[in-house]
């Protein structure tokens, strides 16, 4: 099953196994993980599920499309080259993902 | 939410001393604002019982997609719900489905008990109403017939999904943005759609001039046929039949249609705030702090008519928002209420709507405006529209110019500036030109 990591700007640590085709946005919101917000729910209008991929995931990803990478840069915290929004990334069978949440996503 | 109905003649002789122990807190209204009053609630660790009741068959869910993504079909009705059944019960919210409130008997001190028609009881210590708007009704001949339909809860897009495959002929009522957003979808699944809209211009007041403009060349050019400052007459079903096949025009027009979608705007559910004798006024009226006239009561997101909570709005000045972010916005304030802070609303209000592979994006609110500076790059298709007032900054709305509205809506909730002159040109990066003052 896929796992999701997400670590907070505290450093506190949440598991959440998700289902392949859920975006991590959506696995996190649904279990009620605080630090994503997802106003728009996923249709790339919001940047308020940004994270943090740590790096030897990003791999596992799919590239960045334009849309989210100018979205990325009006943040509330300022994008690092290892920001992503969560909801244009999709589970697939056997992924591992560790991401961290930003302090505040408004 | 449908409507919550009422019956205005029901006396209320509940005898005080026969109800259940009112404790905890009622929701009424499994809505985006229903759903976030809850979780904002936990968060503040409300710790009290939390009964979120929705007259609908379905877990609370998202209704931004109805109209896109799943009418499309590209998102299952699972990835609409907004939180696991695991997430309520860790969090000990009871979640009632189906049940319609008719009736409210509350006391003075804000307790009472909400009647289904159903005859169950819901007993609370206070109250909550996030209850929505429903669709607005277009009461001509044949508005009965199958087929005819409207646009707002999960049933309804159920109910259009399950239509569209045999239709060819969609005739889309309203111009606004769910029945733009329906018409782009349906035109995408290959249906020869037409939008009817009774004004002048797309979009009513919620963008200005330019941007309705916009959509109206942006929407014909990819073949969607528009007819603005037009009525349809009556809905006509074939020899005998009960669905509807063609629209007739107030000029004797008639265009087939195997589908009539109707979407010209909402009104608020005031019926209950109105059998409580909460004060209405297009929508439920309520202070800062989300409390209806009661004191008590607390009413949410598209349902409550607010001070309007933009910084520079004047004194007096009241407004009622339909939107996501006002829905989650709102009931963040009235969670804090209800857990006795006041904090004002936070943010500055903004809306979206994708249409085609037009992505809208609106930050902040134009009303007032006595300037406007467009942006436009052609060739990536990218278009602004910065609103002025007074030589500040107030609102934009951006079509797939992302990096144009998430700098505005930084602006506005910084309080900064972004000043007309400098704006003008699209090279310009507005991040770079905003200003403290």
């Amino acid at each position: 099953m896929p796992t999701v990591h997400f670590t907070d700007a505290e450093g506190a640590v949440r598991d959440v196994q998700g289902n392949v085709g859920d975006s991590v946005m959506e696995t996190a919101v649904r279990n009620g993980v605080p630090g994503i917000v997802a106003e728009c729910g996923g249709s790339l209008s919001c940047a308020t599920c940004h994270v943090f991929v740590r790096e030897d995931c990003a791999s596992q990803l799919p590239p960045m499309e334009d849309m989210e990478d100018e979205m990325l840069y009006g943040t509330a915290v300022d994008r690092e080259d290892n920001s992503r929004l969560s909801c244009q990334l999709r589970l697939t069978d056997e992924i591992e993902l560790f991401v961290t949440t930003p302090e505040t996503q408004v | 939410m449908g409507a919550q109905a009422v019956e205005q003649t029901a006396p209320a002789t509940t005898d005080p001393h026969a109800v259940p122990t009112r404790t905890g807190l009622l929701i009424i209204g499994a809505s985006q604002s229903g759903v976030q009053l809850a979780v904002s609630l936990r968060a503040l660790g409300f710790d009290e019982h939390i009964t979120l009741l929705g007259d609908e068959d379905h877990r609370p869910y998202q209704r931004p997609a109805l109209s896109k993504e799943f009418l499309q079909g590209t998102v299952e009705s699972e990835s609409l719900i907004f939180r696991s059944n695991q997430y309520w019960s860790e969090h000990n919210v009871e979640l009632v489905k189906g049940e319609y409130i008719v009736r409210i008997d509350k006391e003075a001190d804000g307790s009472g008990v909400a009647h289904a028609s159903s005859g169950r009881e819901f007993p609370f210590k206070r109250l909550a109403l996030t209850v929505g708007a429903r669709a607005r009704k277009l009461d001509i001949e044949g508005g009965d017939l199958d087929g005819v339909l409207y646009l707002r809860n999960a049933d309804d897009a159920l109910a259009l999904k399950a239509r569209v495959g045999d239709a060819t002929d969609v005739v889309v009522i309203g111009g606004g943005f769910i029945g733009l957003e329906a018409a782009s979808s349906l035109q995408k699944m290959g249906k020869n759609v037409t939008v009817l809209e009774f004004g002048p211009r797309l979009v009513g007041r919620a963008v200005g001039e330019e941007t309705a403009e916009y959509f109206l060349q942006a929407h014909r050019s990819r073949g969607l046929d528009i007819r603005l400052n037009t009525s349809a007459a009556r809905f006509t079903a074939s020899d005998g039949g009960t669905s509807v096949a063609a629209v007739e025009l107030q000029d004797g027009t008639v265009l087939p249609a195997q589908i009539v979608l109707i979407g010209i705007g909402v009104i608020p559910n005031t019926q209950l705030a109105e059998q409580l004798g909460l004060e209405v006024d297009n929508g439920v009226v309520v202070d800062r702090f989300a409390l209806a006239s009661d004191g008590t009561t607390v009413a949410v997101g598209d349902v409550a008519n607010m001070p309007n909570p933009v910084p520079g709005s004047e004194a007096g000045e009241r407004i009622r928002l339909e939107s996501v972010n006002n829905a989650i916005e709102h009931a963040k304030v009235a969670a804090y209420s209800l857990t006795g802070r006041r904090e004002e609303y936070a943010g500055i209000p903004w809306f979206w709507s994708n249409q085609a592979d037009l992505k809208l994006q609106i930050a902040g609110l134009c009303n007032g405006y006595d300037r406007t500076v467009l942006r436009r790059d052609g060739e990536r298709g990218k278009f602004s529209v910065l609103y002025y007032r007074q030589g500040r900054i107030i609102a934009a709305d951006c079509v797939n110019a992302p990096l144009d509205f998430m700098a505005v809506k930084n602006a506005l909730a910084k309080g900064q500036n972004i000043p007309a002159d400098a704006a003008a040109d699209p090279a310009t990066l507005l991040k770079t030109i905003t200003t403290d003052s």
